[in-house]
């Protein structure tokens, strides 16, 4: 695969051309912090940031998307006729891709992509992106990328990895996909990968916490579920369902009609197993109907459940996100090494 | 403050020891700057964990909800308050509870100290009245004053109202202080730039609801944004829906909301969801000389008939 050199004017410029044969998507700074948006024309995508607040997740599957569109006016022929509302699937680019976002992207796919059922909303949508990542050199202190089978110079789930060399970008195709975005920018100066080796050692030394999984491997869903350690790891969640909605790799959403007047849609929202609604049945029984059990399911789930039916590691990328805007300071790190290093009998 | 908490872990042991109370609800130091973690200690070895800086911020009334143990709590004033409520509102019976105050000199935004500095926060060390703030490459020490909340910059109630134990000597009262500076300001805004401010504010609300469940009075067993039969809310993330939620929660807090800003501590994305509420606790203090939480002896203003009310149309 292609190794190219950008110089930093050619960058902007190769955006501009882009912008031609994409959809160009991009972290944008909002009041202080950052979030993944379509750049309008001439518009940069800003690489100043560490990382965006929600993940891309919010651009594949974004919160509220609208399946069905359907009309309750029984003077229309097709009045009560759900059909498919209109997307536009023409390729897109998001550019400043995180290395943990690119490989959230392979851990949630099988979940949408399944030899029963393709969840097309989520497939057109990954389907007509091309990914193009950016490095971190600077990752923050909440990452533990490293120990959650990624890492900031990770191209797993990227089409091209950009890393910023300071006075010029070296840009890595990944896919063929990513080949074809490059030549579309016109981006066509080889680059060497000599100076990136450095790099990229320097970044992952920077990355100081860590996760182990060993141990939870080995034991039985059962022990780890009974284990004393819940109830006081849950105490202080308050079940905002926070950590659920910045997580790349949190999946779950609701299906809800929405009427107004006599036209109506159906749409799906991100939904979240921290909330008591997520498991409620129509006879008022609640399965998960305490907060233990809540916070449970969620840390289960990404380290147990995951690991044991992929076979890919946990369903955490180790992005941080969660960390840092949980409203108590429920750290995943904390709980993953504490269900790790539990003395199991 | 941060010499409290040799006092706390003793008083807090002596409950335990002496079986007057079955937990203590306090704070463990967090895993990341500026942010300490609910916990509950139920022997003398969980209460060496605890730790009181001005990163203890969460208000933990909000962990008494319907509980049936024997609870020892630290409080600073607003959780005081907040538990003032809870008992009024039968969330928590008095008997219950061993409240251990503490006099509080403000909690630290985390916000106000992240814009102090470019890079990322790794260290924070707290002084009698200063932060040390470090990174890989920085450290700058801060006042502790000038990065405290907004809320606790025109807090009225620093100390305790209702305890049994105090950790320290009361601190004195802010006197002199606008507190409805940022309310006058909008009130004096006309509809069209009120309505600009207000979606502005609500551009980037994810609807996660910390807001709402951080906050000790949003303890209804079903929420309204959470009912179906009859559905008040859309659940997707139109503005009207999101705007929805937030003037309906507010209204819901009138006379109750003691401004202690856990809402907006909670809040992923920065959102002051407090203007809300503390509009209506200007009106409830104009209109009725109230403030929420200071007696068990006072019915809310909200909650009463009285026959010599001045307005006729509720007689
Ligand atoms: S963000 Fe924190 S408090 Fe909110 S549901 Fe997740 S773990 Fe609980
Ligand atoms: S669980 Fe937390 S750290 Fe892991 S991918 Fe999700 S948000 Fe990131
Ligand atoms: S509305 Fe906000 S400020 Fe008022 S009591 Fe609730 S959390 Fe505290
Ligand atoms: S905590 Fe913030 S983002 Fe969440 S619902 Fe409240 S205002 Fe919206």
């Amino acid at each position: 695969m292609k190794v190219i050199k950008i110089d930093k004017q050619d960058f902007t410029s190769g955006i501009e051309k882009l912008a031609d044969s994409y959809r160009l998507f991009g972290p944008v700074k909002e009041k202080e912090s950052y979030a993944f948006q379509k750049l309008e024309k001439g518009q940069l995508p800003d690489f100043n940031f560490k990382n965006t607040r929600l993940s891309i997740k919010s651009v594949i599957n974004p919160q509220s998307e609208v399946m069905f569109e359907y009309s309750l006016d029984e003077k229309q022929t097709d009045h009560h006729v759900m059909k498919e509302a209109k997307k536009d699937y023409s390729p897109r680019a998001i550019f400043g891709v995180r290395p943990c976002d690119g490989k959230s992207m392979v851990l949630v796919k099988p979940n949408f992509d399944t030899l029963e059922y393709k969840d097309n909303y989520w497939l057109d949508s990954y389907n007509c992106t091309t990914f193009v990542g950016l490095a971190c050199n600077d990752p923050c202190s909440t990452c533990f990328c490293t120990s959650a089978g990624s890492g900031p110079f990770d191209e797993t789930g990227l089409d091209v990895l950009l890393i910023d060399m300071d006075d010029y970008y070296i840009a890595k195709a990944v896919t063929s996909k990513g080949e074809a975005l490059l030549s579309a920018a016109s981006w066509d100066t080889a680059g060497t990968l000599d100076d990136v080796e450095d790099k990229k050692s320097k970044a992952e030394k920077k990355i100081k916490t860590s996760v182990s999984i060993d141990n939870i491997k080995d034991r039985s869903i059962n022990e780890i579920h009974q284990a004393s350690f819940w109830e006081d790891i849950a105490f202080s969640c308050i079940n905002c369902g926070t950590c659920t909605y910045v997580c790349p790799t949190c999946w779950c959403f609701d299906i809800q009609d929405e009427n107004s007047g006599k036209s109506g849609v159906r749409m799906r929202n991100w939904d979240s197993c921290m909330f008591p609604l997520f498991t409620m049945h129509g006879t008022g029984h609640n399965p998960r109907g305490e907060k233990t059990q809540r916070v449970r399911q969620r840390f289960m789930h990404k380290l147990k459940y995951y690991l044991d039916k992929y076979d890919q590691g946990i369903q955490c990328v180790g992005c941080g996100r969660c960390i840092q805007s949980c409203p108590v300071n429920i750290d995943i790190r904390r709980v993953c090494n504490i269900m790790n290093d539990y003395n199991y009998e | 403050m941060i010499g409290y908490i040799d006092k706390i872990k003793e008083i807090s042991k002596g409950l335990l020891e002496e079986k007057k109370v079955d937990m203590i609800i306090g704070f463990r130091k967090g895993t990341v700057p500026m942010i300490n973690e609910p916990c509950v200690a139920k022997t003398s070895a969980d209460v060496d964990n605890f730790v009181w800086d001005s990163s203890c911020g969460i208000n933990l009334a909000n962990y008494l909800t319907g509980r049936k143990e024997k609870i020892g709590i630290i409080a600073k004033g607003c959780d005081s308050r907040n538990i003032v409520n809870h008992i009024i509102e039968n969330k928590i019976n008095r008997e219950q509870l061993t409240i251990i105050g503490v006099p509080c000199k403000g909690m630290v935004d985390r916000s106000k100290v992240k814009a102090l500095v470019s890079s990322d926060i790794e260290e924070v060390i707290e002084k009698e009245d200063t932060m040390v703030i470090s990174g890989a490459d920085f450290e700058k020490t801060v006042k502790t004053s000038d990065v405290i909340s907004k809320n606790c910059t025109i807090c009225m109630h620093r100390n305790p109202v209702i305890f049994d134990e105090l950790v320290a000597e009361e601190v004195d009262e802010q006197k002199d202080v606008n507190r409805y500076e940022d309310i006058d300001k909008i009130e004096a805004m006309d509809s069209g730039e009120k309505w600009n401010y207000f979606e502005d504010m609500f551009k980037s609300c994810i609807r996660c609801y910390a807001c709402r469940n951080a906050c000790p009075l949003c303890y209804c067993p079903t929420c309204f944004v959470d009912e179906s039969k009859p559905q008040w809310v859309g659940k997707s993330q139109d503005p009207i829906d999101i705007w929805t939620f937030h003037f309906l929660r507010a209204y819901h807090c009138a006379g109750r909301c003691t401004d202690c800003g856990a809402c907006v501590r909670a809040c992923p994305m920065d959102i002051d969801v407090r203007l809300l509420t503390k509009k209506l606790e200007k009106d409830c203090f104009e209109m009725f000389n109230w403030e929420a939480g200071l007696s068990i002896d006072k019915r809310p203003p909200l909650d009463v008939f009285n026959a010599d009310d001045p307005d006729g149309f509720i007689k």
